[in-house]
């Protein structure tokens, strides 16, 4: 580890209620919240500066816990995506959540990591956010003024960039369940199966009605712009269409939607090109079940 | 102030709040037999078993071990005693130069005991070690001596693997109480059917890795 262990400073709270006073006047530098440590020690073990006063949940009971209710599911900020592959609830309700669960990292990740700690991490690469994103997720936030409900599509404003108030804690996700008949979709593109960072990741909903035509349709995407988003000139394309017969379409609007670029992991033209093979393959699907 | 219970033995050591739980394994409690490999949640040389569950413990802070039940590869079996899963990957050529050995054989253990008395699939020990990288097997001889090791084919003396399960992870009353829920017996009657594929043709199985 590179980081100077004697420099780091741990604030340990034993209700969520002393966590938000730690964030909102903090006694010196403004913790860090630390969750399942599965990001933040790469940083710690690396040496890179995020801080030195770091908030641990972990032993937060509030902040834990997967709740079915009859609209929607609440899953606290500490849940893990192992806890989530294993809920039968959702693996019924959210197969798409489950699916991308399971791919995220290996087992020792999923073991760890949490649900709230890929969406404050806000890496545009996370890939759980396609899927909170195409349930239209809430995540609740909670600070010693109360609580609030952010919608997950007003979540990030800019790269790494969350609508959070830094005394702000994420507490909590609310995913509404899909309408009956919809077509939950989860695809990730990365190097390999397990433990790649995703060069595409993508996460679809879809819904048709009379004479096969699409009336909800949401296609969310990761690692192809600063941020993870909503595809809206596609969705416009398959909207009041049948679905495999808006192929063409869409794919031609979604080049206008997404705005990948050339890193370590892929170009921006492989990335353009799987995009759209990964949007016609979830059409396909859709249409064939 | 941290306490912990490595391998059925109760530690209190003094670290640092955010200090490793690999760094507390090896520096506090003298058990070098975890690795640190790529030292960021990539490689899962580091893993061990904390509650049960395969972690990297390159990733944990020591604070998260406190009250923990913690088993390292020293917790399956001893130099003079190998559990079942360790025989298996010496007589199947599961190890070479030995750095990815100790994790591959957590992550192994947790899928056994996982799997309750079931053998687990190719593809089920293929994706439970993803998060194990190998530089030298090339992970075949690693996933048949898992299977093996659970009862799902032979080991390279012929004998069932299943009938020396027993010892996986230490003699049955030394076991920790964790591993109550590892296999022990194939069912009668010979493999479960989920083994019959156990020997299939390399040829036609997948270069997934």
């Amino acid at each position: 580890m590179k980081s100077a262990l004697s420099q780091l400073e741990v604030v340990r709270p034993r209700t969520l209620a002393q966590a938000l006073r730690a964030l909102h006047e903090p006694a010196g530098e403004r913790p860090i919240p630390l969750a399942g440590g599965t990001d933040l020690f790469v940083y710690l073990n690396a040496g890179t500066p995020i801080g030195r006063r770091f908030l641990d949940l972990w032993g937060l009971r509030e902040l834990r816990g997967i709740r079915l209710g009859p609209t929607h599911a609440t899953l606290g900020a500490l849940t893990t995506f192992r806890e989530i592959r294993e809920h039968p609830g959702l693996r019924r309700r959210f197969p798409s959540l489950v699916a991308a669960a399971s791919e995220i990292g290996a087992a020792q990740i999923q073991n760890r990591a949490t649900l709230g700690g890929n969406i404050a991490n806000a890496s545009p690469a996370g890939d759980s956010l396609p899927v909170l994103m195409a349930h239209d997720a809430v995540v609740i936030a909670r600070s010693t003024r109360g609580e609030r409900a952010i919608a997950f599509a007003g979540l990030f404003r800019g790269y790494r960039d969350l609508a959070l108030e830094p005394d702000e804690l994420i507490a909590a996700v609310r995913l509404p369940f899909a309408p009956p008949g919809a077509f939950p979709f989860f695809r990730k593109v990365g190097t390999r199966r397990a433990q790649s960072i995703s060069k595409v990741v993508f996460s679809g909903l879809i819904h048709t009605g009379r004479g096969g035509r699409a009336d909800l349709v949401r296609l969310a995407w990761g690692s192809v712009a600063p941020v993870t988003l909503r595809a809206a000139e596609a969705e416009r394309a398959i909207l009041g269409h049948v679905p495999a017969a808006a192929v063409d379409a869409a794919r031609a609007a979604l080049a206008r939607d997404i705005a990948p670029i050339d890193d370590i992991r892929s170009d921006r033209a492989y990335r353009m090109a799987v995009a759209g093979n990964v949007l016609a393959q979830f059409l396909r699907a859709a249409a064939r079940r | 102030m941290v306490d912990l219970t490595v391998n059925r033995k109760r530690r209190r050591v003094r670290v640092p709040a955010l200090k490793r739980l690999l760094d507390v394994l090896r520096d506090e409690c003298e058990l070098t037999g975890t690795k640190e490999g790529c030292g960021e949640g990539e490689c899962g040389a580091c893993t061990v078993l904390l509650n049960g569950r395969a972690v990297n413990s390159c990733l944990v802070p020591a604070i998260h071990a406190a009250g923990a039940r913690v088993v390292t590869v020293e917790g399956l079996g001893s130099e003079r005693r190998l559990s079942a899963l360790q025989r298996a990957f010496v007589e199947l050529g599961g190890a070479q130069c030995g750095i990815c050995t100790p994790g591959m054989l957590i992550s192994a253990y947790e899928l056994i005991a996982r799997s309750k008395r079931r053998v687990p699939s190719e593809d089920e020990v293929r994706e439970a070690l993803a998060g194990n990288l190998c530089r030298c097997t090339g992970y075949q001889k690693i996933v048949d001596a898992v299977r093996a090791a659970a009862g799902g084919g032979r080991t390279a003396r012929g004998r069932p693997a299943s009938r020396r399960a027993r010892s996986l992870g230490g003699s049955p009353r030394s076991r920790p109480a964790l591993f109550a829920a590892a296999p022990r017996k194939a069912s009668p009657g010979g493999s479960p059917p989920s083994a019959r594929s156990a020997r299939r043709p390399r040829a036609s199985r997948g270069g997934r890795s």
